[in-house]
């Protein structure tokens, strides 16, 4: 009975939306990388972007936290906004937008410095924390929160490049969950790790969606189908279906997308 | 229906090899339906034991679609269409399984009535329900095989003159029953054969709901036309 209420809750669908992105278009140069992308990605939801490599999922998912920025022959237009402001406005700074939007990269990328303040990074730079103490609750609740705190806590001060690969990705989701995000941008999270330590992140993901907005590209259709409630599959720059998790795993609209879940050459 | 080979060649072997399997199956039962009803027609009883006989190798064969079946998910973790294959194979190979025991159980029986009093018209009333579903089953193994969406369509709205059938033969066999309690044992008989074969008629309409089902990702929506479920019949009325 219990479980059928779980199964209930996590049936109804988030309706609020968290980002909202119409006719963005992506140049690098000549390139014309993403064209015409208009999504709404919803609040308290796993959304995965899948497609081949090259189809823009990346480059759409830098966009969210203006991670382009940063590339000088990159020119975004469109509007993409976060709570319905528009975060390529001229009053929005990157980094503060960047504390709302996490990110978590490929290749786990610790700082050279101890596992605690790798976390720490973060809130003190933002000044989220008042003192000590308050640092060390949010340090702990953000290495519990990424299901790391059971191994690493006495040893928080060793550097956290000493990590395994797994426990390395776990640290850096615990230093992104550490400045309380309300997104959090996963470029392939999974993509070194082992089965096990993939599983873990995956059942990472699910307790966070209880809390914020995740965004997830992956190469791996299994893990799409695992950990998300909607899905985006981009081919050649388009966005060229997006859909609930399960429609496009068992009955895609589009041509192209069913090709490529198939495992057939699109 | 996606045409397109899977960059993995042996997928593509594996979801034919399981495929061809299903249409092989198809093909025997459409047989033991056609000599069942020989059979019972003849009062064959060599051809009703050869059906008989011939049921095992159907149950064996469904045997070896599941387990294909499982393989190809554990394995090759099917999608879209693929999935959809998979899962309307294990379906229609079920409702496959089914509808050759309905026609050993018709074998056995026609076995039994060699020994017992004709029922006037009942002959022949079966002979046409019979061959009504034959060409039902044939044409949803069709419509499998070409993924043909209004083939499987039409076989599902044919499944009401089937039922129709049975209903009047049931109240034709209710109606020599009460005639003649000497009737009863053959009636009885010939009623579960009716019955049996109205349930090999519903299990063609389900094999074409499969078929919609892979072609489409949905299953009919609307509510087919279905004759009377029960047919009212009382001693009162005799």
């Amino acid at each position: 009975m219990n479980d059928m209420r779980v199964a209930e809750a996590r049936m109804q669908q988030q309706t609020d939306t968290k980002i909202s992105a119409r006719g963005v278009q992506v140049h690098y140069g000549d390139k014309h990388a993403l064209k015409d992308v208009n999504v709404d990605i919803l609040d308290k939801t796993v959304t995965a972007f899948i497609g081949p490599s090259g189809c823009g999922k990346s480059t759409f998912l830098r966009c969210i936290n203006r991670m382009n920025d940063t590339i000088d022959i990159c020119r975004v237009a469109g509007r993409i906004a976060l709570d319905g402001e528009d975060i390529y406005d001229r009053r929005v700074d990157p980094v503060q937008l960047r504390a709302r939007v996490g990110m978590v990269f490929q290749k786990p990328n610790p700082f050279p410095k101890s596992i605690y303040d790798n976390v720490a990074y973060g809130p003190r730079i933002h000044g989220l924390a008042r003192n000590r103490a308050e640092l060390d609750e949010i340090v702990e609740k953000s290495l519990r929160g990424a299901a790391l705190w059971n191994e690493v806590k006495d040893r928080l001060n060793d550097p956290g490049t000493g990590l395994s690969g797994g426990q390395q990705q776990r640290l850096c989701i615990a230093r992104a969950v550490a400045t309380q995000p309300e997104v959090l941008l996963m470029d392939e999270p999974c993509s070194a790790l082992d089965p096990i330590a993939t599983g873990q992140i995956e059942e990472l993901i699910d307790q966070l969606r209880t809390e914020f907005s995740l965004v997830i590209v992956t190469h791996s259709m299994q893990q799409a189908a695992r950990v998300s409630q909607k899905t985006a599959f981009f081919h050649l720059g388009n966005l060229v279906e997006y859909g609930s998790t399960e429609d496009i795993f068992t009955n895609p609209r589009d041509p192209r997308t069913e090709s490529y879940i198939s495992g057939r050459i699109g | 229906m996606n045409n397109e080979r899977h960059i993995l060649s042996a997928f593509d072997r594996d979801l034919e090899a399981v495929q061809a399997m299903v249409v092989k199956m198809g093909g025997m039962v459409e047989s033991a339906i056609h000599d069942a009803a020989s059979a019972l027609d003849a009062r064959d009883d060599e051809l009703a034991e050869a059906v008989r006989r011939r049921d095992k190798a159907i149950d064996a064969l469904e045997h070896q679609i599941n387990d294909e079946a499982a393989r190809l998910i554990a394995l090759r973790a099917p999608r879209a269409t693929d999935l959809r294959m998979v899962l309307s194979i294990i379906k229609i190979s079920a409702s496959l399984e089914r509808v050759g025991d309905y026609a050993k159980n018709i074998a056995k029986r026609s076995h039994v009535l060699g020994d017992l009093p004709a029922i006037p018209g009942s002959g022949m009333a079966l002979r046409r329900m019979s061959a009504a579903v034959e060409t039902m089953m044939k044409d949803a193994l069709d419509s499998y095989i070409q993924r043909d969406v209004a083939l499987a369509e039409d076989v599902r709205q044919r499944d009401l003159e089937v039922d129709q059938m049975y209903n009047a033969l049931f109240r034709e066999f209710l109606t020599h029953m009460m005639e003649d309690a000497r009737n009863i044992t053959a009636c009885m008989h010939l009623h579960f054969i009716a019955k049996n074969i109205e349930r090999m008629g519903d299990h063609a309409t389900g094999i074409a709901e499969q078929v919609i089902y892979l072609a489409t990702g949905g299953l009919p929506e609307d509510t087919r036309p279905k004759g009377e479920s029960v047919p009212r019949m009382t001693t009162e009325g005799a």
